[in-house]
């Protein structure tokens, strides 16, 4: 049975035919190829590679970037679309997905010069290449402008030191898009991007161990000692915090379309459940008051939260969308996912502890979301700053 | 080479359909339709050809009302270069359905019209015998192998207990069977350039219907199961009920 999806505000008729036909794609490809997966690679702790080609094949990476550099070319909404029907099956996938096209190919897009795009994009498009994103450190998260990691130059070329943390793709990357000062400690100003390849001489990954979320994902360290590479690594368009931060926002905007599919994917399993589940006098679980009042509230919570993305995505096609925007998007809608995950999984019982259902490991996941890409509550300054016009991050 | 593939839009086998209740058809609300999988055997077929000869054009002829636009635009995605509809309301016998087509394909430069063995809907697994019939070409159906050499084909046919080979020579009728091949899921790009490619809309008038449709049922609900007892102590019980009620044993 394919994914029934959840409309109940029949959005489907603010979208285009052919929005409507790349969601139902990536939707067919989601049940047919990753849900049959996913659980066992959750529970084997591994990304699961073999999707990978079939991705790029299909088109999935960096889908909104122009078919000149061998990418699709959508417009954000049907982006937005692919975003959500991929979290439905992980925030494994969709982080994948995610960084290989918002934070590896968006700066190399935007900041790099027509070289380097020739040169990275089509492979990074087809799968050929896998990228990651360095920017967060061990000691600088919610504040990546106070970064170590530095670049100086040197003749030719440029040597960078430094360590990257939480970085998903790492161990798996052939390519690494690295932001290092290029100038004092103290001047986030001369942050720059460069594009690095991994296995350049003293360029190590390992994994990062213990997680209790995203296991179906690569989150890895990076260590950069003495990494020398050619002056042509820098990204020439990139300079200053700013430049990062705009390949967040790009990759925030995936992630509020993506924790709705999270959340649609919980919400179909509980209505299935509850009409399922038989107790006391043969009454399904779905004929009780207290479930219906978390279905109820995650259908609430998830119609406002497509209104939000359909609306950010439309702004976004027409240039009017701001990066505060985003974070309301992400804040808001993450959060709403996390309740459904919850919500979902109590519903379920004993049997919401097992991998066999996909609430808890949405509700594992994304805590992560929650946490990652800007957190909860720097998103809250953020719309605080925004609202207010005063600064309260320190 | 040029071929066309004759596609049905029909509804999706998972989804739940409920016969109105005059018996007439089916209730279309809540319906989700797809291209017949028979007939993307047909189309991935059609598009390998091309890809790996370079040249040709792959044509898809679909019967049905407005909607079925919707479907021929997923098998250009796929990859086909253009598509027709033949507009007309309503369900039809297979024998004025294959006339439509056979008059769409009749006059047109083809080597090969393809199909999938049956829709899934009727199951009447009839119009593309009839086609061929009507156009006066061979016809090979239930394949699961096609090779093409010129203008000579070697098919192998499904067959009760293993496989036929039958040779004929171009242009013909193939209907495809599972195990062809493995159809592509339409690519972003594909989605995109689906757009851009000729889609013809035509109405058509059906000739007068040679079968007359009486009325859709509901299956009967299935009786209530019956538990004859736990473990091994069971056994007797339910060899004696499959063999005396059941008929099975």
């Amino acid at each position: 049975m394919s994914f029934e999806g959840v409309d109940y505000f029949n959005l489907d008729a603010l979208l285009h035919e052919e929005e409507i036909a790349i969601r139902d794609l990536v939707r067919e490809w989601v049940d047919q190829e990753v849900l049959p997966i996913i659980g066992h690679h959750y529970i084997e702790r591994t990304f699961p590679r073999e999707l990978i080609p079939q991705m790029g094949e299909l088109g999935f990476f960096g889908a909104n970037l122009p078919e000149e550099y061998g990418c699709a070319g959508l417009n954000n909404v049907a982006y937005g679309l692919i975003m959500q029907e991929l979290e439905r099956a992980d925030s494994g996938i969709r982080s994948f997905v995610s960084v290989q096209g918002a934070l590896v190919m968006y700066p190399i897009f935007a900041f790099g010069s027509e070289e380097q795009k020739r040169e990275w994009l089509p492979r990074l498009a087809s799968g050929e290449s896998i990228g990651c994103f360095g920017l967060t450190e061990p000691d600088f998260g919610s504040n990546p402008g106070g970064m170590i990691t530095r670049a100086v130059e040197d003749g030719d070329e440029w040597i960078l030191n430094g360590a990257k943390m939480w970085i998903t793709n790492g161990s798996m990357s052939d390519v690494a898009v690295i932001w290092a000062k290029t100038g004092d400690l103290d001047d986030a100003g001369s942050i720059r991007g460069f594009i690095v390849e991994t296995g350049r001489d003293g360029f190590s990954a390992s994994d990062q161990k213990g997680k209790l979320s995203l296991l179906a994902s690569d989150t890895s360290e990076l260590v950069l000692q003495d990494v020398r590479v050619p002056r042509t690594s820098l990204l020439p368009g990139s300079g200053g915090l700013k430049s990062p931060l705009k390949c967040l926002t790009q990759a925030r905007y995936g992630i509020s379309w993506g924790a709705v599919g999270a959340a649609m994917g919980c919400y179909r399993e509980s209505v299935d459940y509850a009409k399922n589940r038989v107790q006391f006098d043969g009454t399904p679980i779905a004929q009780t008051q207290i479930q219906q009042v978390r279905i109820a509230d995650m259908l609430t919570e998830i119609t406002k939260a497509q209104l939000l993305c359909l609306r950010l995505g439309r702004m976004k096609d027409e240039g009017t969308m701001r990066p505060q925007h985003v974070s309301l998007a992400k804040r808001n809608n993450v959060n709403m996912a996390c309740e459904c995950a919850r919500e979902s999984r109590r519903l379920l019982g004993a049997n919401g502890i097992l991998a066999e259902y996909a609430s808890m490991r949405h509700m594992a996941n994304l805590e992560s979301v929650y946490t990652y890409e800007g957190t909860h509550d720097i998103h809250s300054l953020i719309l605080g700053h925004d609202a207010t016009g005063l600064p309260a991050y320190n | 080479m040029n071929t066309i593939v004759c596609m049905k839009r029909v509804p999706d086998s998972a989804t739940r359909v409920r016969v109105t209740p005059d018996g007439a058809g089916l209730d279309p609300a809540g319906v989700k339709y797809v291209v017949n999988p028979y007939d993307e055997f047909a189309l991935e077929d059609a598009i390998r050809r091309k890809e790996e000869a370079g040249e040709g054009k792959v044509t898809v002829v679909a019967l049905g009302p407005p909607e079925t636009a919707e479907s021929i635009r997923q098998a250009l995605a796929m990859g086909a270069d253009e598509g027709v509809l033949l507009v007309c309301a309503g369900s039809h016998d297979a024998l004025s359905v294959a006339g439509a087509l056979a008059d769409e394909i009749r006059g047109r430069d083809v080597d090969l019209v393809l199909f999938g063995k049956q829709a899934i809907d009727d199951d009447n697994m009839q119009v593309p015998q009839m086609v061929a019939e009507f156009l006066g070409l061979p016809c090979a159906t239930v394949v699961v192998g096609l090779e093409i050499a010129g203008r000579d084909a070697t098919a192998r046919r499904e067959v009760e207990g293993g496989h036929e080979v039958v040779e004929f020579s171009l242009p013909a009728v193939v209907s495809t069977q599972k195990g062809l091949n493995e159809p592509r899921y339409p690519s972003l790009k594909g989605i995109m350039a689906a757009k851009r490619k000729p889609l013809e809309e035509r109405e058509v008038i059906l000739e007068a219907p040679t079968i007359e449709f009486l009325r859709l049922d509901e299956p009967p609900a299935p009786a209530a199961g019956r538990i004859v007892g736990e473990g091994v102590d069971a056994v007797p019980e339910l060899v004696r009920a499959l063999r005396d009620e059941a008929g099975v044993l």
